[in-house]
């Protein structure tokens, strides 16, 4: 309740500055935006060559080709399950708490739902820069086979892709249309008519409400299901191996947990930057930060949970190749990075949330931080240490280096997931204007009821009451 | 057209069973016929089911003749095998990976399992069982995902990174499917069982060169197999003892067997003493390392016969 007080205390000016303050981005932007579009263009351009140079030369060019075919899978399948990890931000997030009702959901859904459709762009394009035929990919349509989780994939991901933006975009609706009148003066033509299609006429009438309120009702149910299993089959992908390490039936909710977890970073990280940039802080309060916050620890157990079942229950019995590869990951080239996981990435969150004096923004922000490069490691533990794994009795594992090639795609794909945030900042409003008006009214109703009502919004006595 | 080339692969298979030698199909027992094959149909139609039985006890990696694996060797001449790839290859087991052995050497085709991990999971079905039982590769119509090679228990698929290097009348050929010639870049390659050798009456490479005559190659429907100096019943070879597959906990269902053994019989003849000089060395003294590809170097070669009559224009012009 607190912070409702401190939100409508200067009382009238409420709405319109929700609408300022969202709107903001749209209408104005600084030479520092410019600067920002051009590094990260710089960086995408950086990874577009490297791709062409990789178009040419094969994928020779990788730190694959030197590993005597052994490890066959590396940077580029990493971050293909990281990106798909993250795309689990967005609309998983947002459409639990849209289901419990959470109210303080309302200013981050749009940022969670957008950082959905953005992963999921980046993160498609990776099987593609990894494949040794791109040229032949409508293969995968022409002749697909439902036997190879492949297929699964392309179709769970593809459902997904479609599902996210119907999910973006119905609750952009009444704030596209308040883009179309808002910034009617101001706007090109062709901008005035971009608004104007793709609010569908919306005028706030009870009908459009209700319609609205019965598509989002049904989406928020489909794109937990379809969420799930698109980090499920992502996993399947590993799985369906006899590999030591991959040969698990864990890794489908193990995938699909560390997705969520990773997705919460993200939101995190991308909250903390738009919220200074944009002048947030009256809306995303440390309260959102700390929420999360909470979701993150409370992942990272379950995570943590998913390591002892699946370590302890590989260790006990040692089968196989099974010593070979908890060697590697706890004492063995992949040591740092599994211990960097562990205790950064999964310790940490747990711990710094059960602290009133780290339950702070900064603190919360820089965990997520922590909690993203942990999960990217922890995926590539994944691919690239059971590859190394040997299968048949030669003496020495094969040793895995990325080349600049793989790391200057890797760094442009990641600016380019930055790139489409910023441009999607500058198009659409960062806010869900309506959720967070219609949450604030919610929040006044019951005492706006017991007092006899004044039209238009409640006075700070009114929420109190006498 | 894929669908026509496995037409084919069926066609060829009828007619090499057609062409029978023995009459009489000796069986080998408890092999499980798999769906592609038609069993049901009349004798005249029999198909192939190629198997190879791996005689260890002949086996000493010829480490014994001071030369690299034979069969890898040989198998890189007549394949074109890319730069780099074994695809048959020998391995050192130190401790015995099969039960109940000490010591030895175990050379490693494809497996060409009846239940293929590889198979069941090519998103394109670019890999696919021949009507016989082997599992080959349509490089026309792989992606490259390279699934497959991560789902391959035994390192068995090899992956052409860059441009492969071949003599360029390898490189000028129509791609043919049962050869894999010429490799393409971006795709997945691996041993065949030399099927085309077989549908035309021949050997696999590899048997025809192990100079101790460890790899028998056999038909299950003949139930007769042969290492190209004598035949042998299907029959007689599973009962030596404790013949297995490698790996036969995984389900995979390989149609490579296995007689256990450490190059013992091949010791006896002549080469005893280096070969157990080998055993002190990693690796089993296997030489692996002298394997090798020509194929940079005739291409090279070729060059520069190329570049010859075009110098001596040349310098005629000059005159």
């Amino acid at each position: 309740m607190v912070d409702v007080l401190q939100r409508s205390t200067p009382a009238e000016p409420s709405a319109d500055l929700l609408e300022e303050t969202a709107l903001a981005p749209l209408r104005r932007t600084g030479p520092g935006y410019y600067l920002l579009i051009l590094v990260l263009l710089g960086l995408v351009g950086l990874g577009a060559y490297a791709y062409s140079i990789q178009l040419r030369r094969g994928l020779a060019v990788t730190g694959m080709a030197a590993t005597a075919d052994k490890v066959m899978w590396g940077l580029y399948i990493t971050n293909f399950v990281f990106f798909i990890g993250i795309s689990h931000a967005g609309t998983l997030i947002s459409a639990m708490l849209r289901i419990s009702k959470a109210g303080w959901r309302t200013p981050i859904t749009r940022m969670a739902e957008f950082i959905t459709v953005v992963a999921l762009l980046v993160g498609a394009l990776f099987p593609i820069f990894d494949l040794g035929r791109p040229d032949r990919m409508l293969n995968v349509i022409e002749y697909g086979r439902w036997p190879s989780p492949i297929l699964w994939d392309f179709f769970a991901i593809s459902t997904y892709l479609v599902g996210s933006v119907l999910y973006l975009y119905l609750p952009l609706i009444p704030d596209l249309a308040t883009c179309r009148d808002r910034l009617a003066g101001s706007l090109s033509r062709r901008k005035a008519w971009f608004y104007r299609t793709l609010s569908l006429g919306w005028t706030g009438s009870s009908e459009q409400k209700r319609n609205l309120a019965a598509a989002l009702g049904v989406m928020m149910i489909v794109i937990i299901f379809v969420a799930v299993s698109v980090h499920t089959v992502v996993s399947w992908i590993f799985a369906m191996t006899l590999r030591t390490g991959w040969n698990t039936a864990v890794f489908g909710i193990y995938f699909v947990a560390g997705a969520i977890f990773s997705g919460i970073a993200t939101l995190i990280i991308v909250m903390a930057v738009l919220r200074r940039a944009y002048h947030l802080e009256r809306y995303i309060t440390v309260r959102q930060f700390v929420n999360l916050g909470y979701l993150l620890a409370a992942l990272a157990m379950i995570m943590l949970y998913f390591n002892v079942s699946e370590l302890v229950t590989a260790g006990y019995k040692l089968e196989g190749s099974a010593p070979i590869y908890l060697g590697q990951i706890f004492t063995g080239s992949f040591a740092p990075m599994y211990w960097f996981y562990i205790f950064a990435g999964l310790l940490l969150p747990g711990l710094v949330m059960l602290f009133r004096r780290t339950r702070t923004i900064m603190v919360v922000v820089i965990t997520a931080i922590l909690v993203d490069v942990s999960m990217w490691l922890e995926r590539f533990i994944i691919v690239v240490a059971s590859l190394r794994v040997p299968q048949m009795p030669y003496p020495d594992p094969a040793r895995y280096f990325p080349t600049w090639i793989e790391l200057a795609i890797s760094g442009g794909s990641l600016a380019l997931f930055a790139l489409l945030i910023a441009i999607f900042v500058k198009v659409f409003p960062v806010l869900s204007i309506w959720e967070i008006r219609e949450h604030e009214e919610t929040l006044l109703a019951p005492t706006a009821l017991s007092v006899p009502a004044p039209i238009g919004r409640p006075s700070v006595a009114d929420v109190i009451g006498p | 057209m894929p669908i026509s080339r496995r037409d084919l692969l069926k066609g060829a298979g009828a007619a090499a069973a057609t062409l029978s030698l023995l009459p009489d199909p000796a069986l080998a027992h408890g092999e499980e016929m798999e769906g592609d094959t038609h069993g049901a149909e009349s004798e005249s139609q029999r198909v192939r089911r190629w198997v190879m039985v791996i005689d260890l006890r002949a086996c000493d990696g010829c480490v014994g003749l001071g030369v690299p694996p034979q069969c890898t060797q040989g198998c890189n001449w007549a394949r074109f095998v890319p730069e780099g790839q074994q695809w048959i290859e020998v391995y050192a087991l130190e401790q015995g990976h099969l039960e109940g052995i000490g010591s030895h050497f175990m050379p490693a085709p494809c497996m060409q399992c009846q239940n293929a991990p590889c198979v069941n999971v090519c998103p394109v079905g670019a890999t696919f069982h021949a009507p016989e039982g082997t599992v080959l590769i349509d490089q026309e119509r792989c992606i490259g995902c390279r699934l497959c090679m991560a789902a391959c228990p035994y390192d068995r698929r090899f992956f052409n990174w860059g441009e492969p290097v071949q003599p360029p009348q390898v490189r000028s050929a129509p791609y043919d499917v049962l050869t894999q010639v010429p490799a393409i870049e971006g795709t997945v390659m691996k041993c065949d069982f030399c099927t085309d050798r077989m549908s035309a009456g021949g050997l696999p490479t590899c048997v025809e060169m192990c100079p101790r005559g460890a790899i028998y190659v056999g038909d299950l429907e003949e139930g007769i197999a042969t290492n190209g100096r004598r035949m042998a019943s299907m029959e007689s070879l599973m009962s030596e003892n404790g013949v297995g597959r490698y790996k036969e906990e995984l389900g995979t269902e390989p149609r490579v067997y296995y007689i256990p053994g450490h190059g013992q019989d091949a010791a006896t003849d002549g080469g005893a003493s280096e070969a157990f000089a080998g055993w002190e060395s990693p690796g089993g003294g296997l030489m692996k390392d002298r394997l090798e590809w020509p194929w940079r170097r005739i291409t090279d070669e070729l060059a520069k016969l190329e570049a010859i009559p075009a110098a001596s224009e040349a310098a005629m012009g000059d005159g």
